[in-house]
């Protein structure tokens, strides 16, 4: 029956060997009470064709042919097939945790020169293998943070991304952590003069409407309160910008699905953390390490293990285990792929068609922009009507038009974002039906 | 039964084992395998679009490499790596099963990978569907009422059960402080728990490997929010006492919580809820065939009774009263532990795992795995003997105590010398109760040739220790890509990136 490979000759053979009468009876220790009498309340099996048929239905009953223009951390990027092919090769895709290094170089050496780039993209020393995606990855870097200074107080401004916000607060009712949300004013953080002590500061940039944040004002807050300051980077803008490392970031982190992972519903994506070496004690999840093997031939193992759950368990620096280390294998291949100038251009392009778009959807009538602020991949606009019934209008006309603002965070209105994918006559075309459903 | 095993990868023509350069050292300035498409937009420059103070300084270097490079170097990279399609993994704990290739055609479809996911409900009903069907099968086959296949990952589960454990004390206004755990439990457990801003409370096994009823009451009080409980637990024994178990627990108003790494081992037996567990997680990437990928991504959905059904995290897939799917969020939920909806393409995975195996392709799974288990834990009794050699489950633990005794050899040394014979070690040292431990998994995939040459293999190894010395083992691995690697080293000159080499 399918991947179970024994005949029933077999079955029988093993089970003289064993000295058990039948299959059943190798489950004789669990109480007779607690069996399932008629078995499992599923349909029974299929064969693989049935699958298809039955999955493909409903992949073809999602709106996977809309034109995107809505961003918010998962964007429509090109995905080059040399890197679909490469990242689906089976040794990366079945292969298990790199706990075995003599069997493992594949993945060790693939995540080694992802931390390796990852770090240069951040601007900071240390990048660990992967977290689970970008908000969980924010968590973490606070939960450094606030184990470094022993302060508990932190301060998030509210240009951070509202379902990593969500996650924060969640994970807070474990942590005792309080979390300070601190409001925008014209699309940028209002940091105020606040000076008592806090564990951490955290600032997206760009933001989540889009926005240029001032990082240095960050900073100096964090200085000011002796907090470490966290900055959530849009990893592809580092060809461009200025990165958080410059800036003076204590810890980086971000979202990667950007990097050759398919939008695919919002996962797996790919939490990017970076942090001094200075912190590296408390760096969660693994690390990969350069080293020798015994005949003095480079090799990479796992590292800094008394970190990890599996040996120092309650006092672990986090409980990750499984983490998402084909995605970023995946990341590591577009890295290779885009090169130097690929990132570079595939920011710029994607903040081309950005600026093109946002000039043209400024212009049509009753449409505001939310801030003034300068944008590099989206921006974010106040519209006559409801986001969310512009959105469902849009569908209709074979666009996605963008993410909905939450009322209670932004005022209502739509983040709307272009990427290197986009062209002219695409966003030609979405800027005339916009026009006409706003109507 | 002699003929040759399905799952040794001994044939791999690796051509010597020379390093490969890593993508800096081939890097050329000038190089790329990108190309843009034609977009017909102005051509604004970075000064124009970025205001000077946010630009980069100095150009940012990555590798620059052709795309004819770029394969050739990964390609090679995969010829250094060993995987489930190339061989067996007995890995303890991890149900390394095979990842039917029915999956990866599933995770591929563009209906599903084309999805973005701020996508209105009305445009995503085919995914609503998956991820509706999905969580009903996973509670009928778990027996809980609910539950949300946020949590990425089985720890991240566990934190979530976790949560839910809180926010359920909360609404009864009582203050819980402590987790009991057994001390085989695996290291995300009180990690978690750690997370969850519980302290854990660590109780001793019997000498059965089992937890002792008499222990667990005078470890119970009103402090205590819930036991974490793996079943059958990491020792592959099934928890007998685990109504009496429950019955302990309820009465002191605590929960229990099933750590669902396990599952492979009672598909279709017996199911969580049926055992008093008021929280299960799942592991996907064990249970449900979800490829490791190297250390991720898994899945890790969390299942609750009725009773803490208002407290998960949301929003949660739902059907309509008329024939559709819709998102909804539980009254009192904790909120999110995921930026979107979790794992989708892994969920998507372990569904289409799911229905092709249906109601009695699971139960085989469960049947085969705990056959396999026992089959090689009476096959190895003289090389390898069972710490606990009675009846097992899907896994049992070997004790190295003996070997070492005699020949010096630790597991450690019989783990790398197995490497030799062309199958992935097991799991070492774990649970921490038993002493040289090596767990072994089988899993139902692996056919009784590959359990028959993994059983020789062990023999040879163990032979050869007792015949020689030490020696073989300790110098293992020798025919692989690398030998034994400097850990030490690795740690006190910490070089995680090129940048960082000397």
């Amino acid at each position: 029956m399918h991947y179970v490979p024994h005949t029933d000759a077999e079955i029988a053979s093993m089970l003289k060997f064993i000295g058990v009468e039948s299959l059943d009876a190798l489950f004789d220790m669990v109480p007779s009470a607690l069996r399932l009498a008629g078995g499992l309340d599923i349909a029974p099996g299929v064969s693989e064709f049935d699958v298809l048929d039955d999955f493909e239905r409903m992949a073809a009953n999602n709106r996977s042919d809309l034109i995107c223009f809505a961003g918010a951390g998962a964007y429509d990027h090109e995905l080059p097939s040399a890197v679909k092919r490469l990242a689906n090769r089976t040794e990366f895709v079945t292969s298990y945790t790199p706990y075995q290094p003599e069997v493992a170089q594949g993945v060790l050496q693939a995540l080694f020169e992802y931390q390796s780039l990852v770090s240069r993209l951040s601007g900071l020393e240390v990048s660990n293998a992967s977290l689970y995606d970008g908000g969980t990855a924010c968590v973490e870097a606070i939960n450094l943070s606030v184990a470094a200074t022993g302060n508990s107080r932190v301060i998030v401004s509210k240009g951070v991304h509202p379902n990593w916000r969500h996650v924060m607060r969640t994970m807070a009712d474990g942590t005792g952590h309080e979390i300070i949300e601190v409001d925008l004013h014209d699309g940028v953080t209002s940091w105020g003069s606040d000076s008592e002590p806090a564990g951490a500061v955290v600032v997206q940039y760009p933001n989540f409407l889009g926005n240029l944040e001032d990082v240095a004002a960050a900073r100096t807050l964090a200085d000011a309160t002796g907090a470490r300051l966290v900055v959530a980077f849009d990893h592809l803008a580092a060809g461009i910008l200025k990165s958080p490392g410059e800036w003076g970031a204590d810890v980086v982190v971000g979202e990667g699905q950007c990097f050759g992972t398919p939008m695919a519903l919002g996962g797996p994506y790919l939490g990017l953390f970076s942090c001094k070496l200075s912190d590296v004690r408390r760096l969660p999840g693994r690390v990969v390490g350069e080293t020798v093997d015994l005949e003095g031939k480079r090799a990479y193992v796992t590292t800094l293990r008394t970190r990890e759950q599996d040996i120092r368990r309650e006092k672990a620096s986090s409980n990750i285990c499984t983490n998402q280390t084909l995605i970023a294998v995946t990341a590591a291949i577009q890295l290779g792929w885009l090169g130097s100038n690929g990132i570079r251009e595939m920011a710029l392009r994607s903040a081309r068609a950005t600026r093109y778009t946002r000039e043209l959807v400024a212009g049509i009538d009753g449409v505001e922009l939310h801030s003034s602020a300068p944008v590099l991949r989206e921006f974010a606009v106040r519209l006559p009507i409801a986001a969310e019934v512009a959105i469902d209008r849009m569908i209709d006309e074979g666009f996605l038009a963008g993410v909905a603002l939450d009322e209670n965070d932004y005022g209502d209105g739509l983040l709307i974002a272009a990427t290197e994918k986009r062209t002219k006559s695409e966003i030609d075309a979405y800027v005339t039906a916009l026009g006409k459903v706003l109507q | 039964m002699h003929s040759p095993s399905g799952g040794q990868a001994k044939s791999i023509p690796l051509m010597g084992n020379d390093e490969e350069s890593t993508i800096f050292e081939l890097s050329v300035v000038g190089r790329s395998a990108a190309s843009f498409r034609k977009t017909e937009l102005p051509e604004w420059t970075v000064d124009e679009i970025v205001p000077a103070e946010h630009r980069r300084s100095e150009p940012l270097q990555l590798a620059d490499v052709s795309e004819r490079d770029l394969v050739g170097h990964f390609t090679r990279l995969t010829h250094r790596q060993y995987s489930v399609d190339l061989g067996a993994y007995p890995l303890g704990s991890c149900t390394m099963k095979y990842n039917p290739k029915l999956c990866d055609d599933v995770a591929g479809m563009k209906g599903f990978t084309h999805t973005h996911p701020a996508t209105p409900q009305s445009g995503t009903q085919g995914w609503l569907e998956l991820l509706t069907r999905l969580s009903e099968d996973l509670c009928a086959i778990t027996g809980m009422a609910g539950v949300t296949l946020q949590p990425p990952a089985g720890a991240a589960g566990e934190l979530t059960g976790l949560l839910l454990m809180r926010a359920y004390h909360r609404a009864k206004g009582r203050q819980r402080k402590t987790i009991i755990i057994p001390d085989s439990a695996h290291g995300t457990n009180p990690a978690s728990v750690t997370l969850a801003g519980y302290d854990t409370v660590t109780i001793p096994s019997d000498d059965r490997g089992c937890v002792d009823l008499a222990t667990l009451r005078a470890a119970m009080n009103e402090d205590v929010a819930g036991i974490m409980l793996t079943n059958p637990n990491t020792l592959g024994l099934f928890e007998e006492d685990i109504v009496e178990i429950a019955a302990i627990a309820h009465e002191a108003g605590a929960l229990l919580y099933y750590d669902g790494a396990n599952l492979n081992a009672i598909l279709g037996v017996v199911r969580p809820g049926d055992m008093g567990f008021d929280i299960v997680h799942m592991n996907l990437h064990k249970t449900f065939a979800v490829p490791h990928g190297g250390g991720g991504p898994g899945a890790g959905p969390v299942g609750v009774s009725e009773r803490l059904l208002a407290y998960l995290p949301g929003p949660l897939p739902k059907r309509t009263d008329d024939g559709n799917y819709e998102w909804q969020i539980p009254a009192e939920s904790i909120g999110r532990v995921h930026s979107w909806h979790g794992n989708a393409l892994a969920l998507a995975r372990a569904y289409s795992y799911l229905v092709v195996n249906g109601s009695d392709g699971l139960r085989r799974v469960s049947d085969a795995a705990v056959l396999n288990a026992n089959w090689l834990r009476v096959r190895l009794h003289d090389t390898l003997p069972a710490k606990y050699d009675r009846p097992n489950m899907h896994e049992f633990v070997a004790t190295a105590s003996a070997i070492k005794r005699e020949t010096g050899a630790k597991a450690l040394d019989i783990a790398k010398r197995l490497l030799e014979e062309g199958f992935h070690s097991p799991t070492m040292y774990f649970p921490l109760i038993v002493d040289e431990a090596l767990m072994l998994e089988p899993t139902e995939t692996e056919s009784p040739q590959t359990l028959e040459a993994l059983a020789q293999a062990f023999e040879r190894i163990v032979d050869e220790l007792k015949l020689s010395g030490p020696q073989s083992g300790q110098d293992a691995p020798r025919t692989t890509p690398v030998r034994r690697v400097d850990e030490a080293r690795a740690a006190r000159t910490l070089i995680p990136t090129f940048d960082a080499r000397p």
